[in-house]
């Protein structure tokens, strides 16, 4: 009763062998069925996200926002993408066709992979690959590559600079990415995710190593290039990026991987940082497992959005300065902080609680002198040579 | 002919082909793309010898790391050889007539290799047991950690003399 | 089962490809390129005797992971080196490097 999921695998699987068909090639056609499913389900959510955002956006900023089509304007999307479809596929002349052509579903592909991995409930996951936090890496870079090659490939002086943008902050930023995740993998000794989401049964990874899901939060966002770091396609400088000459519906791919891959890291936050699917009675029920999963997705996804409606973008020097100069140094003191740590209290639970929040506390001590000797030394420095004073603040903030 | 066999056939066909396009192909952004497919092809077939850690490594370092710079570099450098330059030099035949004794020559070796009808006996323990014995292996005194160490300190010195060389000369010693 | 000579001979054919690569290109990006692909063949051969022949040992995969970090710094010198030479002599074709040839 209490596990929809796997009673739907299973009326599949005895549909499928009532039909005669052997075992192998029965898993073999339910994995492609959950696939499919999971990928239909992650792309069409995109409709719904994208909605929410620009709803949230128009709240933020005191307008009404979408709200013709449909209730509250929920169909707003749709209307959108249907125009999409029935615009015309240009590729402009000069370009290199097929890469071209290939470039967009590189970067969807890329987005949709990282959902075959995650556990949404404790019975619904797509594949517990021993390597998960590596895979996701791993795939997540291919969008890197994606991005690389429509900038290439379209035979455009503003499509390329935002490629090699685009290129310069992923390289920066997946470094402390990479770093951090070495810190969950640490405490649940494992890479596949349903057991680091299982290691977080009494106490989330989130409470152990705040830092690790900052830097993480923070650098996947860059990663992905939202505000405050959507350098790669800042239309007041470059236009577009790296789709500036796309349309129709391969405009429509960059633009659904975008959205999607936002709502992938409120998605993989969670999972890392904030227990997955873990609450009380998730274990017994595993629909209310799914049902936690989602409300702390919504709830990152929110902050994300606020986020975006907030700040300012940064400027180029400033973004790779922040992940060289600050965040590297400190997810790497967060790496051998926790690692000491925990192979000092090689306990279980709570038990392990307070070392690991004394190490993190006394690293954001360690962080915050150390800005306050920066900004000290800018400020001396400007005074010597007459800056402003607001440019000075805004230097050292 | 299993269903493993076809698989094996199958990426091999993309790995082979994407190799020659590689070495034969006049637009070098094109060479480097079809490098990628075949690396990514490699990380197949390591995901088919059940060593999922490496077929991982493969894609981040390889189609993150390496093949990205080549594609940068091709950029950087794509003033100095056009397409319609000659991409091969005079003497490409021998090159070829030297790979294809090389591949006979290594095909003449099989034949003192005893297992070569050899198939794989099932893993004994779970993957995931490989994936920690790998990881003890590079730290174990007793077996791999000095080339673990000196490969840690050659990744150090490649990064510092990468940065030294590519340094633009008028900035040399400018602005850190 | 896949034999273990079919892993063997599609090493042999990628390394002899990327020798060719090597040895007949021009381009000096493109023979990192031909050195990227022998290095592969190698890992192939090194975890296909892993696999086959002494899985219980685990020194096949290290061996591997190494050749990963050699040719990451391979690329990163290489690469660096071509860059530098391009800036000076605004060419990549080795054979017009010539200027500790004699």
């Amino acid at each position: 009763m209490g596990d929809p999921f796997t009673l739907i695998a299973d009326f599949l699987r005895d549909l499928l062998l009532g039909f005669g068909l052997d075992p192998g090639l029965t898993t073999a056609i339910l994995k492609f069925v959950g696939a499919a499913v999971t990928a239909t389900i992650a792309l069409t959510l995109t409709f719904f996200t994208i909605w929410l955002e620009r709803k949230l956006i128009a709240r933020f900023q005191d307008r009404l926002g979408p709200n013709r089509v449909g209730p509250y304007g929920l169909f707003q999307t749709v209307a959108d993408f249907a125009k999409l479809l029935t615009k015309e596929v240009l590729v402009p002349e000069g370009a290199d066709r097929s890469v071209f052509m290939i470039a967009p579903l590189l970067v969807v592909m890329s987005v949709v992979g990282l959902w075959a991995v995650v556990p949404f409930a404790p019975t619904l996951f797509g594949s517990d690959i021993n390597v998960g936090v590596l895979y996701l890496v791993s795939i997540g870079s291919v969008g890197t590559l994606g991005i690389m090659m429509a900038g290439l490939s379209s035979n455009n002086k503003y499509a390329l600079l935002g490629a090699f943008r685009t290129v310069a902050m992923m390289l920066s930023y997946a470094v402390p990415m990479i770093l951090t995740l070495l810190i969950p993998t640490m405490l649940a000794g494992s890479m596949g995710l349903t057991k680091i989401v299982e290691a977080q049964n009494p106490v989330w990874f989130v409470i152990l190593s705040p830092i690790a899901a900052f830097i993480f939060y923070i650098s996947s966002l860059a990663e992905v290039g939202r505000t405050p770091f959507d350098l790669m396609e800042a239309e007041s400088e470059i236009v577009a990026g790296f789709h500036i000459e796309y349309s129709g519906i391969s405009f429509g791919m960059f633009f659904v991987a975008e959205f999607l891959h936002a709502f992938t890291i409120a998605v993989l936050t969670v999972t890392l940082f904030f227990g997955g699917w873990q609450g009380p009675g998730a274990e017994a029920f595993p629909i209310l497992g799914f049902v936690y999963f989602l409300i702390k997705t919504a709830i990152l996804y929110f902050v994300i959005i606020w986020i975006r409606a907030t700040f300012p973008r940064l400027r180029i020097d400033t973004i790779n300065s922040i992940s060289w100069k600050i965040l590297t140094p400190l997810a790497l003191a967060a790496v051998i902080f926790t690692a000491i740590i925990d192979k000092l209290t090689p306990g279980d639970g709570w038990a392990r609680v307070p070392l690991h929040l004394a190490g993190s506390v006394i690293l954001i001590g360690l962080t915050l002198i150390a800005f306050r000797a920066y900004a000290r030394s800018i400020r001396k420095q400007s005074e010597g040579s007459g800056k402003s004073l607001a440019q000075t603040s805004e230097a050292g903030s | 002919m299993t269903v493993l066999q076809i698989i094996f056939l199958g990426i091999s066909v993309i790995i082979v082909i994407g190799a020659l396009m590689t070495v034969s192909s006049p637009n070098l952004v094109h060479a480097a793309l079809w490098l990628i497919l075949a690396l990514a092809g490699v990380a197949a077939i390591f995901v088919l010898l059940e060593a999922s850690f490496l077929a991982v490594v493969q894609v981040a370092v390889y189609i993150d790391a390496i093949s990205i710079l080549i594609v940068i570099a091709v950029m950087l450098t794509r003033r100095a050889m056009g397409e319609t330059e000659r991409q091969i030099n005079r003497s490409w035949l021998l090159a070829a007539f030297a790979a294809f004794m090389v591949f006979s020559g290594i095909l003449s070796l099989f034949s003192q290799v005893p297992q070569l009808a050899n198939t794989p006996s099932d893993l004994v323990e779970s993957s995931e047991f490989y994936i920690q014995e790998l990881g003890k292996a590079l730290v174990n005194v007793d077996q791999s950690i000095i080339p673990f160490e000196v490969a840690s300190v050659l990744l150090l010195a490649a990064m510092i003399g990468a940065i030294f060389i590519a340094r633009p000369p008028e900035r040399a010693g400018g602005d850190s | 089962m896949i034999p273990l000579s079919w892993y063997l001979i599609l090493a042999a054919s990628i390394f002899c490809i990327g020798l060719y690569g090597v040895l007949a290109r021009r381009n000096a990006i493109a023979i990192l390129m031909g050195i990227e692909l022998m290095l592969n063949a190698v890992n192939i051969n090194l975890v296909a005797f892993w696999r086959y022949l002494t899985p219980s040992i685990i020194n096949g995969q290290v061996f591997a992971i190494i050749v990963f970090a050699v040719a990451a710094s391979e690329v990163a010198v290489g690469l660096a080196l071509i860059i530098s030479i391009y800036r000076r002599k605004t060419t990549v074709a080795v054979e017009e490097i010539n200027l500790m040839k004699w």
